[in-house]
């Protein structure tokens, strides 16, 4: 459904000491069915990068991105408002994606109107209502509220009810339960999860947290440097991983059991 | 330079799932160090709102050995900064310390003066902050820097001795000599957090604070971090007390683990204790919504918001969210319940409670 | 869209009562606003007029300021005068600052080309000194008026502006709700207007005061320097009249005086409001952080 196919994004001036190539001829492909996809790497990865292609705020230097099979560039209008409205973003940081200057209600408002997906403000309410209820808030305490007034949590679950509202059918998320709280992370990973699995929508979790990959997805491409180094099954990844970038990263987690060795308390110092 | 990992590999350790016995562990054992480096009594940190004080910190007491590493485990707004900031009096106003002792080797470090305490920081208690590598300073080499705290306490003078002991430092912190010439930018996070830890053990402390000294670096960059934290902590004889919300990262590193929620310590135990038998229905739920690699889609939230210091819950705090609150949580604040040695709780149930499994979910 | 207006009263009322230095400050630009407004409905501007009163007479019972070589009542003077100086100061401020902000935040949302131009037209006529393009103005044009002036001062001010507002866009664009705006399929201007420009208020606000007195002092200068309109009244007009009749010289000291208190004032007001503005806006940063 959604392919990125040998793409490249390189920043710098071309042929100069200080090119950077964020992503190095990648592939990557969200089958149709709904999914979960977990992209797992550390920063200068490209994981960023790749959201960003996705989602269509950069262009690549070479390679495509095709939605249903369409590139990107040649879509039409109409396909594109289409491919706006479908694919939607949750972001990492819940303080920033809220224009501070409005109230909460105008981010869930806008998108409705501007894609011309409900007659009238009742109607936009009444969607959006359904929509915070199905991510576990309350109408009552969320709506006409500023950003400030509201938790990093509930912040971040009403981008999530602002997808869910839109109809979309893929949900990029960048790092959406790093910036929260540690009780408020599982609570809002289950939202995520059960976007899949009730309301039949696809997933791109990126993040820099194995573990939290390993809960959901049904899938994890790992990144190192530009480039995607392994990709597979949870199971497989974690416990069988090919790559020596992936065998470090699983053993840098620390396991939240004080009788398993983590090798922390070793003489010799890492150089 | 700027790429540790390339210059390094990766730092490969022992695949996770491989189970040592117990008692082999980091223990407690007394002999290993003296009597207690560092008495915290009934620390009170008030902040004043519109709406009244606000306590960041209602009477925290925890004690502190020499050689023991505490964790101090907790969200945002449970006071856990505030706490080890006020040990080095590094409140700032309109925010005061409104009450409490805290004795590091005999002398109270809440009653020194700004003077003494001046020559007290980095000296017997060191800091390594937040952010730590935001607070080097761009325009300094990094010895210059070394050098501006070794001349405020007025150390080692003669250039020779001085460029020894530089050099000396970041040997201990396992960084090579020219990073001592070299300006922040050029160095990696983790080199900055590690340059860090050698300016935080250079006048060799008795106290080391670390403050979240790895929320903003890479995990395997992390393990690198903590195991240079413990490595410069034994070659200086400190005790360290590390505050994060990571527990798993608690679970490698720390001898004793403190939970904190809104401002108070809700329980405190050595390490093994904490997830074998955690008796705080907040530690437990912490516990059981942490993820790992053992389970997949199972999700334990702990449903709420977190309490807000200004206008906190009556009694005791987490009952709005607790399962097993009853009446009395909302009138009575819980009183220190010593249910072991070293592990202290703060509920009115804390000994009812049934025992947990491996994955802190109760049984029976 | 956005239904601000009660919340945003109700929110400035109660910031305000928090700012002593900045209620003070607006306090006497409404103070001095009033008898600008007021003052020709209480006072006869007839006696400004030339010839009007006694000449040479001391501040008294009849005239309170006194009067001016010509027979002018000082106090009718500065009533006329004050509300014209005002009146260039602000407009100019208002020309030249919202053409700034209008060019800043162009150049700094779209960068590429419009970045280009604007940038390289602000910074080079930033260069060409004030002072030189008003005396060739004023030399060539046949009779300067306060609303000539005005234009001219904002034709000038603007640059600043530029170059401040568009480093503000610079960063405000790269903010995660600008990108969430542009997948709601917000574009262009209107995303400039309605994401960017909103959050820049605090910044324009405080600019304004900054843009206002400049072009204040601007004028004044220029009118003393006998640049100004000759036909109407201002307080840098009544300076240059007084120094051209050497009022100085002749120890009429109730000529100069009044202008210069006046002016004084206003910008004593200026600086209070500024200032007070500056702390409001640093003191909730710091509690809302």
């Amino acid at each position: 459904m959604l392919e990125v196919r040998a793409a490249t994004v390189a920043f710098g001036a071309p042929r100069s000491k200080s090119l950077k190539l964020a992503l190095n001829a990648v592939s990557l492909v969200l089958p149709a069915e709904p999914s979960i996809t977990a992209i797992v790497g550390e920063s200068g990865s490209g994981k960023t990068t790749m959201t960003r292609l996705m989602l269509g705020l950069l262009q690549p230097t070479q390679g495509t991105v095709f939605y249903d099979g369409l590139d990107l560039r040649q879509l039409d209008r109409q396909a594109f408002a289409r491919y706006r409205r479908e694919v939607q973003a949750v972001f990492q940081d819940p303080y920033s994606v809220y224009n501070p200057f409005y109230k909460v209600d105008r981010s869930l408002l806008l998108p409705l109107q501007r894609f011309g997906l409900v007659k009238n403000r009742e109607e936009a309410y009444e969607r959006i209502q359904k929509c915070l209820q199905a991510v576990g808030l309350l109408p009552g305490d969320t709506l006409g509220r500023y950003p400030h007034q509201l938790s990093g949590g509930q912040r971040q679950r009403i981008m999530i009810a602002r997808a869910l509202s839109l109809e979309a059918r893929v949900i990029v998320a960048d790092e959406p339960v790093s910036m929260v709280d540690a009780s408020l992370r599982a609570t809002i990973l289950e939202s995520l999860y059960r976007l899949k699995t009730e309301q039949q929508v696809s997933l791109l979790y990126v993040t820099h947290d194995l573990t939290t990959a390993y809960q959901i997805a049904d899938r994890i491409v790992v990144m190192y440097n530009g480039q995607i180094v392994e990709e597979g099954e949870p199971e497989s990844v974690i416990h069988a991983p090919q790559h020596a970038y992936t065998r470090a990263l699983v053993a840098a987690v620390p396991p939240p059991d004080p009788s398993i060795d983590w090798g922390l308390d070793t003489q010799a110092l890492p150089a | 330079m700027n790429d540790e990992r390339g210059g390094e590999g990766f730092a490969a350790g022992p695949p996770q799932g491989e189970m040592r016995p117990l008692g082999g562990q980091r223990s407690t054992r007394s002999d290993e160090r003296g009597g207690h480096i560092l008495d915290v009594r009934d620390l009170h940190v008030e902040f004043p709102t519109a709406l009244g004080p606000a306590l960041a910190v209602d009477g925290v007491s925890f004690t502190l050995d020499k050689g023991m590493r505490l964790g101090l485990v907790g969200e945002s707004g449970s006071g856990k900064s505030t706490t080890v900031l006020a040990l080095m009096q590094l409140i700032k106003a309109p925010g005061r310390i409104s009450g409490g002792q805290a004795i590091l080797a005999g002398d109270d470090l809440l009653a020194m003066s700004a003077q003494q305490m001046r020559s007290v920081r980095f000296s017997r208690i060191a800091l390594v902050p937040q952010g730590a590598m935001n607070s080097l300073n761009p325009v300094l080499t990094v010895r210059a820097q070394i050098d501006d705290l070794l001349d405020a306490h007025g150390q080692k003078p003669e250039p020779k001795e001085r460029a020894r002991h530089v050099a000396g430092l970041l040997q201990r912190v396992g960084l090579p000599e020219n990073v001592a010439d070299q300006y922040p930018h050029q160095l990696s996070g983790g080199m900055k957090q590690r340059v860090c830890i050698a300016i935080a053990i250079a006048l060799s402390p008795q106290v080391i604070i670390a403050d979240e000294p790895t929320s903003a670096l890479d995990v395997i960059v992390q393990k690198q971090v903590m195991q240079t934290l413990i490595h410069a902590q034994r070659e200086v004889g400190a005790a360290i007390i590390l505050v994060g919300h990571d527990m798993g990262l608690m679970a490698q590193f720390a001898h004793v683990v403190g939970v904190m929620y809104a401002g108070r310590l809700v329980e405190i135990a050595p390490v093994q204790e904490i997830f074998a038998n955690p008796r705080h229905p907040y530690t437990r739920m912490l516990i059981s919504s942490l993820p790992s690699f053992a389970t997949r889609k199972v999700f334990r939230g702990i449903p709420g918001v977190a309490p807000s210091i200004v206008n906190p819950p009556s009694g005791c705090a987490f009952h709005p969210r607790c399962p097993r609150a009853e009446q009395r949580c909302s009138r009575e604040i819980p009183v220190d319940d010593v249910l072991a040695p070293g592990h202290h709780v703060r509920c009115h149930f804390a000994r009812e409670l049934p025992p947990v499994n491996a994955a802190g979910e109760a049984l029976a | 869209m956005n239904k601000q207006s009660p919340g945003l009263l109700l929110r400035t009322g109660r910031l305000l009562g928090g700012e002593p230095l900045l209620t003070a400050g607006l306090t006497l630009l409404v103070l001095i606003t009033l008898f600008a407004l007021v003052g020709p409905l209480v006072i006869n501007v007839e006696m400004a007029q030339i010839g009007a009163a006694v000449p040479r007479q001391r501040p008294g019972a009849e005239y309170l300021l006194g009067t001016d070589v010509q027979g002018r009542d000082i106090l009718a003077a500065l009533v006329l005068a004050t509300p014209q100086t005002l009146k260039i100061g602000f407009f100019a401020g208002v020309m030249g600052l919202g053409l700034g902000t209008i060019l800043g935040l162009l150049a700094g949302y779209f960068r590429g080309w419009t970045d280009t131009v604007i940038r390289t037209l602000a910074d080079v006529v930033m260069t060409i000194p004030g002072i030189a393009v008003l005396v060739l103005v004023a030399t060539n044009v046949r009779s300067m008026t306060v609303a000539l002036m005005a234009v001219i001062v904002a034709g000038l001010a603007w640059m600043y502006p530029t170059r401040t507002i568009r480093a503000q866009t610079l960063s405000m664009r790269e903010r995660p709700y600008v990108d969430i705006a542009r997948l709601n399929g917000v574009g262009g201007v209107e995303l400039v207007f309605t994401e960017i420009f909103p959050n820049l208020l605090p910044y324009i606000a405080a600019s304004f005061v900054t843009a206002v007195s400049s072009a204040m002092l601007a004028t004044i200068g220029l009118e003393a320097l006998g640049l100004g309109p000759q036909n109407e009244l201002t307080l840098g007009m009544m300076i240059f009249w007084a120094q051209y009749y050497g009022a100085i010289l002749r120890n009429l000291w109730w000529w100069w005086v009044p202008p210069v208190a006046m002016m004084a004032l206003i910008f004593i007001g200026l600086l209070m409001t500024s200032t007070g503005m500056d702390r409001l806006v640093n003191r909730r940063l710091r509690v809302e952080a």
